[in-house]
């Protein structure tokens, strides 16, 4: 095992360099009091240097972590609490957030898998075109917005808790799923007012139901159907193993699913002169 | 009860003794005028001015003219408001155009005049003395760190200087002009055209189609709203990334590409399915304040190696207030867009009754970028209905670093400016993915044509220079004692910063 610091310029908030422990192909680093300019350098010089696993501890709050990271067979480990944009416009690799997240994680991305083992906050997955991205517990507004979906490219988000207002906004593609099940807000709906508000493509659904008041007047409300459940199923066992979940449980409860009227909302909105 | 009320606003003559009945007409008219029964047969309403026809018509002998008589006289109801409240009577629909504003709103412009050098300080001779048009894009450093050359004398440190600016021979880019509202091979023109003058091109929100990876060191790549094509491959292509948050001819809207454009070519760069449309929602929804702004500008640093990060805006009464806070935010330039500005589709009453002239917005965010100290962290590009050198030399002297150039450059390209763009047939075959349409433009042609425009208005920006008696055009930026006004009120005056002439 060697022990070396990661070179090049420091600066910004702390002046401290991460210190980075190399064992094998898995490289440790050591995120205490570091600006997240270094540390993304970090994690990115050891991906360069073909580190198939980075394990990042001590993490509170920096941002950005995996952000426009492409690499295929790397797995990022992120031990703390992940800042806002974790993950964005990533593009292959697997991160695993052992905490909460902030916003914005998957924020534009390509490719690749996230796991949070916990919460996560505002606009997850804005304008995600693939990969997937599995939360725990609650999520909090505008998550969703704007999913799109390219041939093969089919983004997947699956959130185990409840959301706030905007769930799906926009949406164009894509699958945003809803459990409502590790939730520390017992009280609240499953899903905030606005969902899947603009939506013109891709699927949401959730587990349990939602009254026409909570979405917008672009989706449809619907039983999910045998053949969607064989659509969704296979989802739910992945992100149910991610999670230490148990699939029947998650399976006990009937899924709504919501989806949109048109693929053109607007289409008849203009009169060209 | 007829189908419309609406009378034909053009009226096409042909000269039936001239005419060869050769039927070129039918072909070129990308609206479907002509009919062609042993003679070409014209349907007035379908015409849009365009002149396509006129131009390839080999005996002359077709005229397009104002359908005069079609409306009663009255200054308040103008033709063009009866025709607004009949089509939306017949439709419901907000009425959607394109091009920029053609109000006759009062054009600053036009009433500023540069200044000369008579006697003393004498002029420059621009043809037999060098003339600095290069420019650097980007933020500049505070100060300047120095090290010891190993000679004697000092060089500028490793890292410090112009360092991540981007280095332009002349200050005039083209704008932010998507492929799928304009074609590919209008793309190709303007990025060859881009590296032969060692300038700037922007894919605006649609994406970079992969032709253009050979000219990627002259591109701008822009990340709108509905991140369209954004990828981490985009981002590394690009020579700088550029935040759109608003357009002048459409400021607060977003961006809607209906999706009758979104064909193969078009999805496969954009990554979206074909056929559906492609809605750019009008805010971002990652920033809904400054800090959320400064959060995207260092997420698309972060994913690029730190290449040099622009935000666009539209011109709008706030503007130097949220210039300010878009240079705050670490922003490399800021993009002010004017209300004249063109757009390949807006809703007509946001293009023509949103936002504030260009000239305006340059002088206001310089002034307020100088009186704050950090006029040096970014530069300022301008646009939004740059007509000619002369408007070019204004803006610079007003406050702006660079000048961007679209509806220009597209009448480089043959554009006539007929407002029919988001329609999707140009018969010239610039904002249409028809491909009878689109094959009309070589690119090798178009971009002969835009670099001549550009070395024409570099020439006479330097003749301008050389008027003025300095030898770089940075000794001309925000130089406003070198303009003067006439017919401009006094308020006017002052937020330009600008002395009536005679002053
Ligand atoms: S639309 Fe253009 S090409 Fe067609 S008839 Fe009118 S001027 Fe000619
Ligand atoms: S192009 Fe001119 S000459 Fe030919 S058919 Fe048309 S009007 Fe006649
Ligand atoms: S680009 Fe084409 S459609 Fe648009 S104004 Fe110019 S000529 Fe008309």
């Amino acid at each position: 095992m060697t022990r070396t610091m990661a070179p090049g310029v420091v600066e910004g908030y702390l002046k401290v360099a991460p210190t980075v422990t190399r064992d094998g192909d898995a490289v440790t680093i050591d995120a205490n009091g570091v600006y997240y300019k270094q540390l993304n350098e970090a994690v990115r010089q050891a991906i360069d240097a073909g580190a198939a696993t980075v394990r990042i501890e001590n993490v509170n709050g920096q941002r950005y972590i995996g952000t426009g990271v492409k690499a295929s067979g790397v797995r990022i480990e992120v031990h703390g609490t992940a800042g806002n944009d974790m993950a964005m416009f990533m593009d292959g690799p697997e991160i695993e957030v052992f905490g909460n997240a902030q916003d914005g994680v998957g924020n534009t991305m390509n490719a690749g898998r996230v796991v949070v083992h916990g919460d996560a906050g505002d606009v997850l997955g804005y304008g995600m075109r693939g990969g997937r991205v599995y939360v725990k517990g609650d999520v909090g507004y505008r998550v969703g917005i704007h999913m799109k979906a390219y041939e093969n490219l089919v983004p997947i988000m699956v959130c185990g808790g409840k959301a706030r207002d905007f769930f799906g906004e926009y949406m164009a593609g894509g699958m945003l799923v809803l459990l409502g099940m590790n939730t520390q807000f017992a009280e609240q709906p499953l899903v905030g007012g606005f969902t899947g508000a603009g939506m013109h493509g891709g699927v949401i659904y959730l587990r349990g139901s939602v009254e026409p008041w909570q979405c917008g007047k672009e989706v449809g409300i619907f039983q999910a159907t045998e053949e969607d459940m064989a659509e969704l199923t296979p989802i739910l066992a992945d992100y149910a193993e991610a999670m230490g979940m148990d699939i029947e449980q998650i399976l006990a409860e009937p899924f709504t699913k919501l989806a949109p009227f048109s693929h053109r909302p607007y289409g008849k909105l203009y009169a060209p002169m | 009860m007829p189908t419309s009320l609406i009378q034909p606003e053009f009226r096409v003559k042909i000269d039936y003794d001239k005419c060869h009945k050769c039927g070129r007409c039918v072909q070129q008219c990308g609206w479907g005028v002509y009919d062609f029964n042993e003679r070409p047969i014209p349907d007035d309403s379908k015409c849009r001015a365009c002149h396509r026809c006129v131009t390839f018509c080999p005996a002359h002998c077709i005229t397009i003219e104002k359908n005069t008589l079609a409306y009663r006289d009255n200054d308040n109801w103008s033709a063009d408001a009866r025709k607004a409240v009949w089509r939306q009577a017949e439709t419901g629909g907000v009425l959607l155009t394109s091009m920029g504003n053609p109000k006759p709103y009062q054009r600053v412009f036009d009433h500023l005049v540069l200044d000369a050098c008579q006697v003393t300080n004498p002029s420059i001779d621009p043809l037999r003395e060098p003339m600095e048009l290069r420019t650097y894009l980007g933020r500049k450093p505070d100060s300047v760190e120095v090290e010891p050359d190993g000679k004697g004398g000092f060089k500028l440190a490793e890292g410090a200087g112009l360092a991540n600016n981007i280095k332009l021979d002349t200050p005039i880019i083209f704008s932010p002009m998507s492929y799928g509202s304009v074609s590919l091979n209008v793309h190709k023109s303007l990025a060859m055209a881009a590296e032969r003058l060692g300038t700037l091109m922007n894919t605006g929100e649609g994406g970079l189609h992969e032709d253009l990876y050979p000219y990627q060191d002259h591109v701008i790549v822009q990340v709108a709203s509905g991140r369209f094509g954004v990828n981490p491959d985009y981002l590394n292509r690009g020579a700088a990334m550029e935040i759109k948050i608003g357009q002048g001819a459409k400021p607060g809207i977003g961006g809607h590409l209906p999706g009758e454009k979104i064909n193969k070519e078009v999805s496969g760069t954009r990554m979206i399915p074909q056929g559906t449309d492609a809605i750019s929602p009008a805010p971002h929804h990652d920033i809904y304040s400054i800090e959320d702004l400064r959060q995207l500008i260092y997420s698309l640093k972060e994913a690029s190696g730190y290449k040099p990060v622009g935000v666009k805006i539209a011109a709008v009464h706030n503007v130097a207030a949220i210039a300010s806070g878009i240079v705050r935010a670490g922003a490399d330039y800021v993009y002010l867009d004017g209300f004249k500005g063109g757009t390949g589709a807006a809703p007509q009453v946001i293009r023509d009754h949103i936002g504030i002239p260009i000239e305006v917005a340059i002088a206001a965010v310089d002034q307020r970028l100088r009186d704050e100290g950090i006029r040096n962290q970014a530069s300022i590009i301008a646009a939004g209905s740059i007509r000619s050198s002369a408007d070019l030399a204004k803006a610079i002297a007003l406050g702006a670093d660079v000048c961007a150039i679209g509806s220009a450059a597209l009448m480089a390209l043959g554009c006539h400016l007929c407002q029919s763009c988001h329609t999707g047939s140009c018969s010239w075959g610039i904002t249409t993915q028809k491909p009878e349409l689109t094959r009309r433009i070589d690119p090798e042609w178009g971009a002969e044509r835009l670099v001549n425009l550009v070395h024409a208005w570099s020439h006479e920006l330097q003749e301008i220079l050389g008027a003025l008696g300095v030898n770089a055009v940075e000794s001309l930026r925000g130089s406003r004692e070198r303009l003067r006004s006439i017919g401009l009120d006094e308020q006017m005056n002052r937020v330009l910063g600008v002395k009536p002439a005679g002053l």
